[in-house]
Protein backbone atom coordinates (compact mmCIF):
# COMPACT_ATOMS: atom_id res chain seq x y z
CA UNK A 1 0.00 0.00 0.00
CA UNK A 2 0.96 3.83 -0.67
CA UNK A 3 3.91 5.70 -0.24
CA UNK A 4 5.21 6.25 3.24
CA UNK A 5 5.00 10.08 4.49
CA UNK A 6 7.14 12.12 6.74
CA UNK A 7 6.24 16.09 7.61
CA UNK A 8 9.37 18.06 6.53
CA UNK A 9 8.22 21.72 7.82
CA UNK A 10 6.29 23.38 10.25
CA UNK A 11 4.80 26.84 10.72
CA UNK A 12 2.58 28.57 13.59
CA UNK A 13 1.33 31.75 14.80
CA UNK A 14 1.76 33.13 18.17
CA UNK A 15 -1.63 31.72 19.72
CA UNK A 16 -2.86 35.23 21.07
CA UNK A 17 -6.58 35.94 22.82
CA UNK A 18 -6.95 38.19 19.96
CA UNK A 19 -5.22 38.87 16.67
CA UNK A 20 -7.57 42.29 15.04
CA UNK A 21 -3.99 43.55 13.34
CA UNK A 22 -4.73 40.73 10.78
CA UNK A 23 -7.98 39.09 9.18
CA UNK A 24 -8.51 35.67 8.71
CA UNK A 25 -6.16 35.27 5.34
CA UNK A 26 -3.52 37.02 6.80
CA UNK A 27 -3.24 35.00 10.63
CA UNK A 28 -3.14 32.00 8.05
CA UNK A 29 -0.51 33.17 5.77
CA UNK A 30 1.66 33.82 8.49
CA UNK A 31 1.50 30.08 9.17
CA UNK A 32 1.98 28.99 5.83
CA UNK A 33 4.89 31.57 5.17
CA UNK A 34 6.63 30.06 8.12
CA UNK A 35 6.26 26.20 7.10
CA UNK A 36 7.63 26.87 3.35
CA UNK A 37 10.29 28.85 4.64
CA UNK A 38 10.95 26.17 7.09
CA UNK A 39 10.54 23.30 4.52
CA UNK A 40 13.08 25.42 2.16
CA UNK A 41 10.11 25.54 -0.65
CA UNK A 42 8.25 27.85 -1.99
CA UNK A 43 3.74 27.54 -2.58
CA UNK A 44 4.34 26.51 -6.09
CA UNK A 45 6.09 23.22 -5.07
CA UNK A 46 3.06 22.50 -3.34
CA UNK A 47 0.65 19.66 -4.76
CA UNK A 48 -2.31 20.34 -2.96
CA UNK A 49 -3.50 21.39 0.29
CA UNK A 50 -5.66 20.45 2.77
CA UNK A 51 -7.13 23.42 5.42
CA UNK A 52 -9.77 23.05 8.08
CA UNK A 53 -11.48 25.30 10.89
CA UNK A 54 -14.94 25.45 12.40
CA UNK A 55 -17.34 27.71 10.21
CA UNK A 56 -19.61 28.49 13.04
CA UNK A 57 -16.52 30.34 15.25
CA UNK A 58 -15.73 33.03 12.42
CA UNK A 59 -19.25 33.28 10.50
CA UNK A 60 -17.18 32.17 7.15
CA UNK A 61 -18.90 29.52 4.95
CA UNK A 62 -16.58 28.97 1.87
CA UNK A 63 -13.18 29.03 3.86
CA UNK A 64 -11.57 26.67 1.41
CA UNK A 65 -12.05 29.32 -1.29
CA UNK A 66 -11.73 31.72 0.53
CA UNK A 67 -8.20 31.45 1.79
CA UNK A 68 -6.47 30.79 -1.03
CA UNK A 69 -5.21 34.06 -0.34
CA UNK A 70 -3.13 32.62 2.81
CA UNK A 71 -3.21 29.41 1.98
CA UNK A 72 -1.07 29.33 -0.87
CA UNK A 73 -3.84 27.11 -2.97
CA UNK A 74 -4.60 29.58 -5.93
CA UNK A 75 -5.13 27.22 -8.68
CA UNK A 76 -4.62 23.56 -6.73
CA UNK A 77 -6.75 21.45 -5.31
CA UNK A 78 -7.89 22.10 -2.16
CA UNK A 79 -10.68 20.67 -0.03
CA UNK A 80 -11.85 21.92 3.78
CA UNK A 81 -12.45 20.03 6.75
CA UNK A 82 -14.55 20.84 9.87
CA UNK A 83 -14.63 17.90 12.48
CA UNK A 84 -15.07 19.95 15.48
CA UNK A 85 -12.21 19.86 17.89
CA UNK A 86 -10.56 17.24 15.90
CA UNK A 87 -10.29 19.27 12.80
CA UNK A 88 -6.32 19.87 13.14
CA UNK A 89 -5.75 16.34 13.65
CA UNK A 90 -8.25 15.71 10.46
CA UNK A 91 -6.26 18.18 8.16
CA UNK A 92 -3.38 16.29 9.34
CA UNK A 93 -4.61 13.14 8.25
CA UNK A 94 -6.14 14.14 5.12
CA UNK A 95 -2.81 15.41 4.08
CA UNK A 96 -0.90 12.24 5.01
CA UNK A 97 -3.94 10.58 3.18
CA UNK A 98 -3.18 12.28 -0.06
CA UNK A 99 0.69 11.98 0.16
CA UNK A 100 0.16 8.30 1.00
CA UNK A 101 -2.19 7.46 -1.32
CA UNK A 102 0.89 8.12 -3.99
CA UNK A 103 -1.23 10.87 -5.75
CA UNK A 104 0.52 13.62 -4.45
CA UNK A 105 4.05 14.20 -3.46
CA UNK A 106 3.94 17.20 -1.08
CA UNK A 107 0.69 18.76 0.75
CA UNK A 108 0.34 21.45 2.79
CA UNK A 109 -2.27 21.10 5.70
CA UNK A 110 -3.47 23.92 7.55
CA UNK A 111 -5.34 24.61 10.99
CA UNK A 112 -6.72 28.06 11.70
CA UNK A 113 -9.16 29.62 14.17
CA UNK A 114 -10.10 33.35 15.04
CA UNK A 115 -11.83 32.44 18.13
CA UNK A 116 -12.14 36.36 19.41
CA UNK A 117 -14.27 37.16 16.12
CA UNK A 118 -17.68 34.99 17.52
CA UNK A 119 -19.09 33.78 20.90
CA UNK A 120 -17.17 30.17 20.97
CA UNK A 121 -20.12 28.77 23.21
CA UNK A 122 -22.74 29.82 21.09
CA UNK A 123 -21.14 28.64 18.34
CA UNK A 124 -20.17 25.42 20.02
CA UNK A 125 -23.90 25.19 20.89
CA UNK A 126 -25.80 26.12 17.10
CA UNK A 127 -23.61 23.11 15.38
CA UNK A 128 -25.19 20.48 17.42
CA UNK A 129 -29.08 18.62 16.49
CA UNK A 130 -31.32 21.31 16.09
CA UNK A 131 -33.61 18.71 17.98
CA UNK A 132 -32.11 16.46 20.71
CA UNK A 133 -29.14 18.38 21.60
CA UNK A 134 -29.76 22.22 20.85
CA UNK A 135 -32.71 23.57 23.24
CA UNK A 136 -30.38 21.81 26.48
CA UNK A 137 -26.78 21.77 25.60
CA UNK A 138 -24.75 24.36 26.83
CA UNK A 139 -21.69 24.03 24.78
CA UNK A 140 -18.19 22.70 25.70
CA UNK A 141 -17.50 23.67 29.21
CA UNK A 142 -21.19 21.62 30.29
CA UNK A 143 -20.64 19.12 28.24
CA UNK A 144 -16.88 18.22 29.94
CA UNK A 145 -18.35 19.02 33.38
CA UNK A 146 -20.47 15.95 32.60
CA UNK A 147 -17.70 14.36 31.81
CA UNK A 148 -15.75 15.54 34.94
CA UNK A 149 -18.60 14.11 37.15
CA UNK A 150 -18.97 10.70 35.65
CA UNK A 151 -15.27 10.39 35.60
CA UNK A 152 -14.91 11.40 39.59
CA UNK A 153 -17.97 9.06 40.47
CA UNK A 154 -16.40 6.19 38.52
CA UNK A 155 -13.11 6.70 39.94
CA UNK A 156 -12.87 8.85 43.27
CA UNK A 157 -10.59 11.29 41.53
CA UNK A 158 -10.78 14.75 42.65
CA UNK A 159 -10.80 18.22 41.88
CA UNK A 160 -7.49 18.85 43.13
CA UNK A 161 -6.60 15.39 40.74
CA UNK A 162 -7.39 18.25 38.01
CA UNK A 163 -5.81 20.57 39.39
CA UNK A 164 -2.27 18.95 39.16
CA UNK A 165 -2.90 18.66 35.47
CA UNK A 166 -3.95 22.42 34.41
CA UNK A 167 -0.77 23.63 36.70
CA UNK A 168 1.77 21.51 34.68
CA UNK A 169 0.20 22.52 30.98
CA UNK A 170 0.69 25.93 32.66
CA UNK A 171 4.05 25.18 33.72
CA UNK A 172 5.13 23.87 30.31
CA UNK A 173 3.76 26.91 28.32
CA UNK A 174 5.82 29.17 30.28
CA UNK A 175 8.98 26.73 27.85
CA UNK A 176 6.50 27.50 24.48
CA UNK A 177 6.87 31.17 23.33
CA UNK A 178 4.27 30.91 20.89
CA UNK A 179 1.80 29.54 24.05
CA UNK A 180 -0.89 32.01 24.20
CA UNK A 181 -1.44 31.80 28.27
CA UNK A 182 2.02 32.27 30.02
CA UNK A 183 1.04 32.13 34.08
CA UNK A 184 2.23 30.57 36.97
CA UNK A 185 -0.54 29.15 38.45
CA UNK A 186 -0.59 27.09 41.45
CA UNK A 187 -3.33 23.98 42.78
CA UNK A 188 -4.57 26.90 45.09
CA UNK A 189 -5.00 29.50 41.95
CA UNK A 190 -7.04 26.42 40.60
CA UNK A 191 -8.81 24.95 43.45
CA UNK A 192 -10.14 28.64 43.87
CA UNK A 193 -10.79 29.84 40.25
CA UNK A 194 -14.47 30.34 39.83
CA UNK A 195 -16.59 27.22 39.13
CA UNK A 196 -18.02 27.72 35.86
CA UNK A 197 -19.84 24.82 35.53
CA UNK A 198 -19.35 22.20 38.99
CA UNK A 199 -17.11 20.68 39.19
CA UNK A 200 -15.35 22.52 36.06
CA UNK A 201 -13.77 25.93 37.43
CA UNK A 202 -12.12 28.77 35.32
CA UNK A 203 -8.52 27.04 35.52
CA UNK A 204 -9.69 23.98 34.52
CA UNK A 205 -10.35 25.07 31.22
CA UNK A 206 -8.32 25.51 27.57
CA UNK A 207 -8.49 29.67 26.43
CA UNK A 208 -10.39 30.76 23.41
CA UNK A 209 -7.43 31.70 20.95
CA UNK A 210 -6.76 33.03 17.50
CA UNK A 211 -4.03 31.68 15.81
CA UNK A 212 -3.07 29.43 12.93
CA UNK A 213 -0.79 26.12 11.77
CA UNK A 214 0.86 25.05 9.24
CA UNK A 215 2.24 21.78 8.13
CA UNK A 216 3.91 20.19 4.96
CA UNK A 217 4.28 16.55 4.61
CA UNK A 218 6.46 15.08 1.98
CA UNK A 219 6.40 11.50 0.15
CA UNK A 220 9.49 9.18 0.51
CA UNK A 221 10.05 9.91 -2.84
CA UNK A 222 11.18 13.27 -2.16
CA UNK A 223 11.93 13.84 1.39
CA UNK A 224 15.63 13.94 0.52
CA UNK A 225 14.62 17.42 -1.36
CA UNK A 226 13.68 19.19 1.96
CA UNK A 227 16.75 20.47 4.57
CA UNK A 228 14.79 19.30 7.91
CA UNK A 229 15.15 15.69 9.32
CA UNK A 230 11.74 14.23 8.32
CA UNK A 231 9.31 13.61 11.19
CA UNK A 232 7.44 10.08 9.54
CA UNK A 233 3.85 9.15 10.44
CA UNK A 234 4.11 5.71 11.57
CA UNK A 235 0.42 5.12 11.87
CA UNK A 236 -2.95 7.10 12.19
CA UNK A 237 -6.89 5.74 13.06
CA UNK A 238 -9.67 7.58 14.34
CA UNK A 239 -12.63 6.72 16.02
CA UNK A 240 -16.21 8.22 15.84
CA UNK A 241 -19.35 7.97 18.53
CA UNK A 242 -22.39 8.23 18.28
CA UNK A 243 -24.67 11.55 17.42
CA UNK A 244 -25.97 13.07 20.45
CA UNK A 245 -24.50 14.92 23.52
CA UNK A 246 -25.74 11.83 25.52
CA UNK A 247 -24.69 8.99 23.68
CA UNK A 248 -21.10 8.74 25.36
CA UNK A 249 -22.57 8.31 28.56
CA UNK A 250 -24.70 4.98 27.88
CA UNK A 251 -23.22 3.08 25.37
CA UNK A 252 -23.95 -0.78 25.37
CA UNK A 253 -23.56 -1.33 21.71
CA UNK A 254 -19.90 -0.12 22.80
CA UNK A 255 -17.95 -2.37 24.92
CA UNK A 256 -16.51 0.17 27.81
CA UNK A 257 -18.47 3.03 26.55
CA UNK A 258 -18.25 4.50 29.97
CA UNK A 259 -14.33 4.37 29.24
CA UNK A 260 -14.22 6.66 26.09
CA UNK A 261 -14.11 3.92 23.73
CA UNK A 262 -13.12 6.13 20.89
CA UNK A 263 -9.89 7.10 22.13
CA UNK A 264 -9.11 3.98 22.83
CA UNK A 265 -9.49 2.17 19.87
CA UNK A 266 -8.38 4.49 17.90
CA UNK A 267 -4.97 4.39 20.10
CA UNK A 268 -4.72 0.64 20.26
CA UNK A 269 -5.08 0.27 16.70
CA UNK A 270 -2.08 2.27 16.14
CA UNK A 271 -0.19 0.77 19.07
CA UNK A 272 -1.22 -2.80 17.14
CA UNK A 273 0.18 -1.20 13.87
CA UNK A 274 3.61 -0.21 15.04
CA UNK A 275 3.89 -2.98 17.52
CA UNK A 276 3.78 -0.70 20.65
CA UNK A 277 3.17 -2.83 23.65
CA UNK A 278 3.91 -0.43 26.73
CA UNK A 279 2.83 3.04 25.39
CA UNK A 280 4.15 4.86 28.42
CA UNK A 281 7.51 3.98 28.45
CA UNK A 282 8.00 3.06 24.20
CA UNK A 283 6.62 6.96 23.74
CA UNK A 284 9.03 9.35 24.45
CA UNK A 285 6.87 12.61 24.32
CA UNK A 286 3.16 12.85 23.98
CA UNK A 287 1.38 16.40 22.67
CA UNK A 288 -2.69 15.34 23.65
CA UNK A 289 -6.12 17.29 22.83
CA UNK A 290 -6.64 17.62 26.83
CA UNK A 291 -9.50 20.80 26.52
CA UNK A 292 -9.75 20.43 30.80
CA UNK A 293 -7.93 19.71 32.98
CA UNK A 294 -9.59 16.59 33.91
CA UNK A 295 -9.00 14.69 30.60
CA UNK A 296 -5.45 14.97 31.34
CA UNK A 297 -6.72 12.11 34.18
CA UNK A 298 -9.21 9.79 32.40
CA UNK A 299 -7.24 10.24 28.93
CA UNK A 300 -4.11 8.51 30.63
CA UNK A 301 -6.49 5.33 31.01
CA UNK A 302 -8.16 6.07 27.38
CA UNK A 303 -4.59 5.79 25.80
CA UNK A 304 -3.25 3.19 28.04
CA UNK A 305 -0.43 4.96 29.79
CA UNK A 306 -2.28 3.17 33.46
CA UNK A 307 -4.89 0.99 34.61
CA UNK A 308 -8.83 2.77 34.83
CA UNK A 309 -8.77 4.62 38.13
CA UNK A 310 -4.81 5.20 37.65
CA UNK A 311 -4.80 8.57 35.81
CA UNK A 312 -4.38 10.70 39.28
CA UNK A 313 -1.48 8.74 40.46
CA UNK A 314 -0.06 8.32 37.48
CA UNK A 315 -0.35 12.45 37.00
CA UNK A 316 0.94 12.97 40.47
CA UNK A 317 3.95 10.75 40.06
CA UNK A 318 5.57 13.33 37.80
CA UNK A 319 5.89 10.78 34.89
CA UNK A 320 4.16 13.57 32.46
CA UNK A 321 6.46 16.23 33.72
CA UNK A 322 9.19 17.45 31.58
CA UNK A 323 11.90 14.98 32.85
CA UNK A 324 8.67 12.27 33.52
CA UNK A 325 8.58 8.68 31.75
CA UNK A 326 6.48 10.30 28.87
CA UNK A 327 6.03 14.29 29.31
CA UNK A 328 2.61 15.05 28.42
CA UNK A 329 2.27 18.36 26.36
CA UNK A 330 5.57 20.50 26.63
CA UNK A 331 4.32 22.77 24.46
CA UNK A 332 1.29 23.89 27.40
CA UNK A 333 -1.02 22.05 25.03
CA UNK A 334 -4.80 22.93 24.54
CA UNK A 335 -5.46 23.96 27.86
CA UNK A 336 -2.68 27.03 27.50
CA UNK A 337 -3.54 28.03 23.64
CA UNK A 338 -6.98 26.71 21.78
CA UNK A 339 -7.36 28.27 18.24
CA UNK A 340 -9.74 25.14 17.99
CA UNK A 341 -9.15 24.74 13.87
CA UNK A 342 -5.08 24.77 14.42
CA UNK A 343 -5.39 22.95 17.79
CA UNK A 344 -4.92 19.62 16.76
CA UNK A 345 -2.58 20.65 14.16
CA UNK A 346 -0.16 22.16 16.63
CA UNK A 347 0.07 19.04 18.41
CA UNK A 348 1.09 16.84 15.08
CA UNK A 349 3.54 20.25 14.68
CA UNK A 350 5.04 19.61 18.34
CA UNK A 351 5.34 16.47 17.59
CA UNK A 352 7.77 16.73 14.51
CA UNK A 353 9.70 19.42 16.27
CA UNK A 354 10.17 17.03 19.11
CA UNK A 355 11.16 14.03 16.78
CA UNK A 356 13.75 16.79 14.87
CA UNK A 357 14.79 17.82 18.13
CA UNK A 358 13.82 21.38 17.44
CA UNK A 359 11.62 22.19 19.81
CA UNK A 360 13.85 24.70 21.25
CA UNK A 361 13.39 25.36 25.30
CA UNK A 362 10.41 22.67 25.72
CA UNK A 363 12.57 20.13 23.46
CA UNK A 364 12.54 16.51 25.44
CA UNK A 365 15.85 14.49 24.85
CA UNK A 366 16.27 12.24 22.14
CA UNK A 367 12.18 11.79 21.13
CA UNK A 368 12.02 8.66 18.88
CA UNK A 369 8.36 8.34 19.03
CA UNK A 370 5.78 10.76 19.27
CA UNK A 371 1.67 10.91 20.16
CA UNK A 372 -0.46 13.17 18.65
CA UNK A 373 -3.87 13.59 19.52
CA UNK A 374 -7.45 15.75 18.84
CA UNK A 375 -10.30 15.57 20.34
CA UNK A 376 -13.70 16.75 19.67
CA UNK A 377 -17.31 17.16 19.81
CA UNK A 378 -19.29 13.92 21.10
CA UNK A 379 -16.12 12.25 22.51
CA UNK A 380 -14.63 11.02 19.15
CA UNK A 381 -10.77 10.79 18.46
CA UNK A 382 -7.95 10.93 16.02
CA UNK A 383 -4.37 9.55 17.17
CA UNK A 384 -1.20 9.82 15.24
CA UNK A 385 1.75 8.27 16.07
CA UNK A 386 5.17 9.51 14.40
CA UNK A 387 8.64 8.88 15.04
CA UNK A 388 11.98 9.31 13.91
CA UNK A 389 13.01 6.10 11.80
CA UNK A 390 11.22 5.84 8.78
CA UNK A 391 8.74 3.06 8.97
CA UNK A 392 9.93 -0.45 7.10
CA UNK A 393 6.60 -0.47 5.37
CA UNK A 394 3.83 1.57 4.31
CA UNK A 395 1.14 1.24 7.62
CA UNK A 396 -2.00 3.38 7.04
CA UNK B 1 2.75 49.81 8.20
CA UNK B 2 4.09 50.51 11.81
CA UNK B 3 4.52 54.31 11.96
CA UNK B 4 0.81 54.58 10.19
CA UNK B 5 -0.56 51.69 13.04
CA UNK B 6 0.69 53.65 16.20
CA UNK B 7 -2.31 55.53 16.89
CA UNK B 8 -5.16 53.73 14.75
CA UNK B 9 -8.21 51.77 16.11
CA UNK B 10 -8.45 48.46 14.05
CA UNK B 11 -11.74 48.53 12.10
CA UNK B 12 -14.33 46.03 13.58
CA UNK B 13 -17.47 45.17 12.23
CA UNK B 14 -20.46 44.19 14.47
CA UNK B 15 -22.37 41.63 12.74
CA UNK B 16 -25.45 38.93 13.77
CA UNK B 17 -25.84 36.28 11.02
CA UNK B 18 -29.80 35.81 11.19
CA UNK B 19 -31.02 32.88 9.01
CA UNK B 20 -34.54 31.35 8.95
CA UNK B 21 -34.37 27.83 8.72
CA UNK B 22 -37.68 24.93 9.01
CA UNK B 23 -35.88 21.59 10.03
CA UNK B 24 -37.96 18.84 9.66
CA UNK B 25 -38.18 16.07 12.27
CA UNK B 26 -38.91 13.78 9.64
CA UNK B 27 -41.37 10.81 10.28
CA UNK B 28 -39.79 9.11 13.81
CA UNK B 29 -38.94 12.53 15.38
CA UNK B 30 -42.35 13.97 14.92
CA UNK B 31 -44.08 10.59 16.31
CA UNK B 32 -42.47 11.29 19.54
CA UNK B 33 -42.32 15.27 19.80
CA UNK B 34 -46.31 14.46 19.59
CA UNK B 35 -46.84 12.04 21.92
CA UNK B 36 -44.24 14.24 24.32
CA UNK B 37 -46.59 17.22 23.17
CA UNK B 38 -50.21 15.89 23.57
CA UNK B 39 -50.17 13.08 25.52
CA UNK B 40 -46.89 13.88 27.89
CA UNK B 41 -45.50 10.15 27.10
CA UNK B 42 -41.88 9.46 26.36
CA UNK B 43 -41.23 7.20 23.58
CA UNK B 44 -38.06 4.89 22.21
CA UNK B 45 -37.20 2.74 19.60
CA UNK B 46 -36.23 -0.74 19.95
CA UNK B 47 -33.42 -2.20 17.12
CA UNK B 48 -34.42 -5.61 16.23
CA UNK B 49 -30.68 -6.55 15.67
CA UNK B 50 -28.94 -5.68 19.22
CA UNK B 51 -32.43 -4.97 21.54
CA UNK B 52 -31.25 -1.57 22.45
CA UNK B 53 -33.92 0.91 23.23
CA UNK B 54 -33.07 4.23 21.88
CA UNK B 55 -34.33 7.45 23.50
CA UNK B 56 -34.63 9.76 21.86
CA UNK B 57 -35.58 7.53 19.38
CA UNK B 58 -33.77 6.88 16.01
CA UNK B 59 -35.03 5.32 13.01
CA UNK B 60 -32.31 3.37 12.17
CA UNK B 61 -29.29 1.29 14.92
CA UNK B 62 -26.07 3.35 13.89
CA UNK B 63 -24.51 -0.67 14.94
CA UNK B 64 -26.52 -3.07 13.22
CA UNK B 65 -27.72 -1.13 9.99
CA UNK B 66 -31.11 -2.25 11.02
CA UNK B 67 -34.41 -0.45 10.96
CA UNK B 68 -35.79 0.58 14.64
CA UNK B 69 -38.92 -0.30 13.70
CA UNK B 70 -40.46 -1.06 17.08
CA UNK B 71 -42.06 1.85 19.36
CA UNK B 72 -41.56 1.43 23.27
CA UNK B 73 -42.96 3.41 26.04
CA UNK B 74 -40.96 4.53 28.47
CA UNK B 75 -41.66 5.76 32.13
CA UNK B 76 -41.06 9.14 32.39
CA UNK B 77 -39.15 8.77 35.67
CA UNK B 78 -35.34 7.65 35.35
CA UNK B 79 -31.78 8.08 36.74
CA UNK B 80 -29.42 10.71 36.29
CA UNK B 81 -26.13 9.11 35.25
CA UNK B 82 -24.20 12.39 35.65
CA UNK B 83 -24.90 15.87 36.05
CA UNK B 84 -22.95 19.57 36.21
CA UNK B 85 -24.62 22.56 38.28
CA UNK B 86 -24.79 25.93 36.53
CA UNK B 87 -23.19 28.68 38.62
CA UNK B 88 -22.91 31.61 36.26
CA UNK B 89 -25.64 33.35 35.06
CA UNK B 90 -26.40 34.55 31.49
CA UNK B 91 -28.90 36.70 31.15
CA UNK B 92 -30.29 35.67 27.34
CA UNK B 93 -29.06 31.96 27.40
CA UNK B 94 -29.76 30.36 31.54
CA UNK B 95 -33.26 28.67 31.13
CA UNK B 96 -33.59 28.71 34.92
CA UNK B 97 -32.79 30.55 37.48
CA UNK B 98 -29.59 29.57 39.52
CA UNK B 99 -28.28 26.84 40.03
CA UNK B 100 -30.27 25.16 37.89
CA UNK B 101 -27.95 21.74 37.11
CA UNK B 102 -27.88 20.20 33.63
CA UNK B 103 -27.32 16.44 33.48
CA UNK B 104 -28.49 12.64 31.14
CA UNK B 105 -31.00 10.77 31.89
CA UNK B 106 -31.74 7.44 31.43
CA UNK B 107 -35.55 6.76 31.45
CA UNK B 108 -37.22 3.61 32.89
CA UNK B 109 -37.38 0.98 29.99
CA UNK B 110 -34.55 3.05 27.66
CA UNK B 111 -30.96 2.47 26.98
CA UNK B 112 -29.41 4.81 26.04
CA UNK B 113 -29.54 9.05 27.90
CA UNK B 114 -31.47 11.85 27.13
CA UNK B 115 -29.70 15.51 27.82
CA UNK B 116 -31.95 17.67 30.09
CA UNK B 117 -31.61 19.74 32.65
CA UNK B 118 -32.00 19.61 36.14
CA UNK B 119 -34.46 21.80 38.88
CA UNK B 120 -35.77 21.20 42.62
CA UNK B 121 -32.59 19.89 44.38
CA UNK B 122 -31.17 20.76 47.37
CA UNK B 123 -27.57 21.40 47.54
CA UNK B 124 -25.43 18.59 47.50
CA UNK B 125 -28.17 16.54 46.72
CA UNK B 126 -27.60 15.33 42.86
CA UNK B 127 -25.40 12.18 42.42
CA UNK B 128 -24.78 9.70 40.04
CA UNK B 129 -27.67 6.52 40.27
CA UNK B 130 -30.22 9.31 41.76
CA UNK B 131 -34.17 8.76 40.54
CA UNK B 132 -35.83 11.60 39.26
CA UNK B 133 -38.95 12.32 37.26
CA UNK B 134 -40.22 14.69 34.21
CA UNK B 135 -41.70 17.85 34.81
CA UNK B 136 -43.51 18.97 32.30
CA UNK B 137 -44.64 22.14 30.75
CA UNK B 138 -48.09 23.52 30.99
CA UNK B 139 -47.77 25.22 27.07
CA UNK B 140 -46.11 22.55 25.33
CA UNK B 141 -44.96 22.87 21.20
CA UNK B 142 -43.38 19.35 20.12
CA UNK B 143 -40.19 20.07 21.76
CA UNK B 144 -37.97 18.30 24.31
CA UNK B 145 -38.38 21.69 26.15
CA UNK B 146 -42.14 20.39 26.59
CA UNK B 147 -40.19 18.61 29.72
CA UNK B 148 -39.33 21.92 32.10
CA UNK B 149 -36.43 19.49 33.90
CA UNK B 150 -36.13 16.60 36.02
CA UNK B 151 -36.24 16.73 39.81
CA UNK B 152 -35.48 14.25 42.01
CA UNK B 153 -38.14 11.82 42.92
CA UNK B 154 -40.09 12.55 45.82
CA UNK B 155 -42.34 10.05 47.50
CA UNK B 156 -45.20 11.42 48.48
CA UNK B 157 -46.59 10.37 52.43
ZN1 LIG C 1 -28.84 -2.38 16.79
Amino acid sequence: MGKRVAVVGVGMTKQRSSRPDVNGQELINEAVRAALEDAGISRRDIDAVVIGNMDHFEGINYVDTWSVDGSGALMKPIMKLTTGGTTGTTVAMAAYYHVASGLFDRVLAVGWEKNSESDTTGAIITAFDPFWDRPIFAGAVAGLALEATQYMHLTGATEEDAAYVAVRERRHALNNPFAHLHINLTIEDVMNSPYLSWPVKMGDMCPRTDGACAVVFASEDVVEEFPNKPAWILAVADRHLWAYTSDPYVNQAIENGWWFPALEWSAREVYDKVGIKDPLKEIDVAELYLPYSFAGLRYMESLGFCERGGGPDLVRSGATDMGGECPVNPSGGVMSSNAIGATGLLRVAECALQIQGRAGDRQVPDVKIALATGFGGCFWSDVLLMGREMPEKPRG
Amino acid sequence: MEDWRKDQEIVVMEGRIKVPYRWAAGEVGTRYLQALRDEMRFLGTRCPGCGIVYHPPRRNCPDCERECGEWVELGERGTLLTYTVVRRHHPQLSPLPLPFGYGIVRLEGADTGFLHLLYEFQEGELRAGLPVEAVFAQEREGSVLDVRYFRPVREVG
